[in-house]
């Protein structure tokens, strides 16, 4: 009986063992089953279809130039491999430009049939009508080829607007440009300073200071993000439009600082531990030989301590890549590939905090934000084994 | 004075100005949040609903909220948490799978917050239909909170001399006798601290409980874990940014986010206090 009850407790605990990676593999599932639904959307809003004259010799337009004609950006088919003819965008919504209600019927039970005789009329049109009325217009009318959204579109694409119509276009590069910028400017400004406070604690406080800062920069990891996130809109980001002169101060710039701020405790921690694992017979044999201290720091204990500082480096830019809110929340949330740090940014965690409440479930916007998901979890898988390398690589003391 | 002293002294100036910085950006954002929203705080703020567009009114159902999620999210990830560092500290040996469930933790404490918030979407609330709800919230913030706990409950465990596991072992205890005789009782204060602490950290998520459960504005409070609540962090996050009325809602949002402060720092002290005081017993 006791026996049994022995083998029941060690299954559970187990099993319980097994749980971390079964999360994982959840989340692995599910993030990537959404993510995947993705790319079985059409290029263009489900339901409708594009429609030209059937002379027209063009059968395929991308997504982009076909945000491009309806923007008025792009004005002739020739621009896009057909005659040279003006482009007439049409959407349902300009019927009303051609014919009356009475004409449509009462139910607009007219409405296919005028949709194919203004299409036959205009050569150079190209209208963005529901599927359901462009089977009923006549033979004169013919449909474009529309494709599956594409991998290469979406990690190739400069454009992010997930609600444009008649294609919506998700281009990866505005965001993931953003999140590199301010990862990367985030972690130059937090490095030199980590890496100070890192050796100081490490090396020069005496224990009582060492022992009142340490819990202090506890206490600045234990501080929501979403705190930080307020703390930059009402402090810094008014600072740096006032300093630099800007139109606004929600910049790239403003999320760095933040994002620095916040990643101070994580490289400040992982360092100090690396400096202080440098084993006390190296120092005295550096400061046996007339090396001074700072001597000994620079020349053997940063370079002994090396591979747990780069690790210190990769989790704070692990920290700073994932971060949401308090990026949400300073850097203008503006999804165009950015030119200078002074410029409104969006991140990708960002994009998916803004609009996952908004998309549609199960729409192609839905499942893009689930593509952004999957690619922050790769990131993030990268950097936490890179960290765990590095960190294999220091000598053990 | 030499060259090398000098280049000496210069340095060591720097990193002492530099620790003192870094102490200063604490208190200067601690200083400003409680001086900022020290007048908004009464009894009135604290224990009723928000109310005129969230311009007046309180807090009370955003504080509740929290309260419920802490609780939900303990529920998850505690016991799964502390068997799970049970098993790979004292069971599993060094091979290979303690290798691989160390990788998975750490993996698993780097994915960022905002990548729960999608999966606890995804699963909980289409996938299991449990809504936006406490349950869907408690689950997803739980997982989060699952590698802090499973680190920090290892760490108490491995705190334990091998002398003790041996010696009870030698007197004809077994294994499990062991674990629950002797080592859990040990590591029992190191264990509280770890999941005080994650508790600190949980109360602070924003991210994860944006679409699994959090509500704008829900001045009742809940009847069962299928409902919406209010929490402290999102409700900080809207009123600072999606506002009608910025300048009017402000003193709201300074006050929202000292209280917020206020519960992670106590949390975060009482487990360093608890910590020192145990330690001392112990030693």
């Amino acid at each position: 009986m006791k026996r049994i009850f022995e083998k029941f407790i060690e299954s559970l605990l187990t099993l319980s063992g097994a749980t971390t990676g079964i999360i994982i593999l959840l989340i692995v599932i599910f993030l990537f089953r959404e993510g995947a639904g993705f790319f079985r959307h059409s290029e263009i809003e489900s339901g409708y279809v594009l429609c030209v004259n059937e002379e027209n010799p063009v059968y395929r337009l991308t997504p982009k130039q076909i945000k491009e004609i309806f923007d008025y950006e792009i004005d002739n088919w020739s621009l896009v491999g057909g005659n040279d003819e003006e482009i007439t965008p049409f959407r349902i919504s300009d019927i009303s430009d051609y014919y009356s209600d009475e004409e449509l019927g009462e139910n607009n039970e007219f409405l296919p049939e005028k949709l194919g005789e203004i299409i036959a009329a205009t050569p150079g049109m190209v209208a963005f009508i529901p599927e359901q009325y462009a089977a009923d217009t006549n033979e004169r009318v013919r449909q474009l080829i529309t494709e599956k959204l594409n991998p290469a579109d979406f990690f190739g694409g400069d454009t992010w607007m997930p609600t444009a119509t008649p294609a919506p276009q998700f281009g990866l590069l505005p965001l993931l440009l953003g999140t590199l910028w301010v990862g990367l400017c985030a972690i130059l400004i937090a490095l030199p300073l980590g890496l100070g406070v890192a050796i100081y604690l490490g090396e020069l406080a005496d224990e009582k200071i060492r022992n009142l800062l340490k819990p202090t920069i506890e206490l600045l990891a234990g501080i929501p993000s979403v705190v930080y996130g307020f703390f930059g809109l009402v402090v810094v980001v008014p600072f740096i439009q006032k300093t630099f002169d800007l139109p606004v101060g929600e910049t790239a710039f403003a999320g760095s600082l933040i994002l620095a701020i916040m990643a101070l405790p994580t490289i400040i921690t992982v360092a100090e531990d690396a400096i202080r694992n440098t084993p006390q017979a190296m120092r005295e044999a550096s400061l046996g030989l007339g090396a001074n201290h700072w001597q000994t720091i620079y020349r053997v204990v940063v370079p002994y301590s090396i591979s747990g500082i780069s690790a210190a480096v990769v989790l704070g830019i692990g920290r700073a890549v994932g971060e949401t809110m308090a990026v949400l929340m300073v850097t203008g949330n503006a999804a165009v590939i950015p030119h200078s740090l002074f410029e409104p940014v969006r991140t990708i965690p960002a994009t998916v905090a803004a609009e996952l409440g908004e998309a549609p479930h199960g729409g192609a916007h839905y499942g893009a934000l689930f593509v952004l998901g999957c690619i922050l979890f790769l990131i993030t898988v990268v950097i936490s084994v890179t960290a765990e390398v590095i960190s294999k690589k220091q000598p053990q003391a | 004075m030499n060259s090398h002293l000098l280049k000496q002294n210069i340095a060591f100036a720097i990193f002492r100005i530099l620790g003192l910085m870094v102490v200063s950006i604490l208190f200067w954002i601690l200083g400003f949040i409680i001086y900022q929203g020290a007048g908004v705080i009464s009894w009135e703020f604290l224990t009723s609903a928000p109310s005129n567009g969230m311009t007046s009114g309180g807090i009370f159902p955003a504080i509740v909220g929290t309260l419920y999620l802490i609780v939900g999210s303990s529920v998850v990830a505690f016991p799964v948490g502390i068997l799970s560092a049970i098993y790979t500290s004292e069971y599993a040996g060094n091979g290979n799978i303690v290798k691989f469930i160390r990788i998975m933790t750490n993996n698993l404490a780097g994915i960022p917050s905002i990548v729960f918030g999608l999966f606890g979407m995804s699963l909980f609330v289409n996938t299991l239909g449990f809504g936006d709800s406490i349950l869907a919230g408690s689950l997803t913030l739980g997982m989060l909170a699952l590698p802090l706990v499973i680190r920090t409950t290892e760490e108490a465990l491995k705190a334990i001399p091998d002398t003790f596991r041996t010696g009870s072992l030698a007197l004809g205890a077994s294994k499990l006798q062991t674990v629950h005789r002797i080592i859990l009782p040990m590591a029992f204060p190191n264990i509280i601290t770890g999941l005080i602490l994650s508790i600190g950290r949980i109360s602070g998520e924003t991210a994860p409980i944006l679409f699994t459960v959090a509500a704008y504005f829900l001045p009742q409070l809940p009847h069962s874990i299928y409902d919406q609540v209010m929490a402290l962090p999102y409700h900080l996050y809207v009123i600072a940014v999606s506002g009608t009325d910025l300048e009017a809602t402000r003193p709201m949002a300074y006050g929202t986010a000292l209280v917020l402060i206020v519960i992670v720092l106590i949390i975060n002290i009482s487990a360093s206090y608890l910590r020192k005081k145990l330690q001392k017993r112990h030693a």
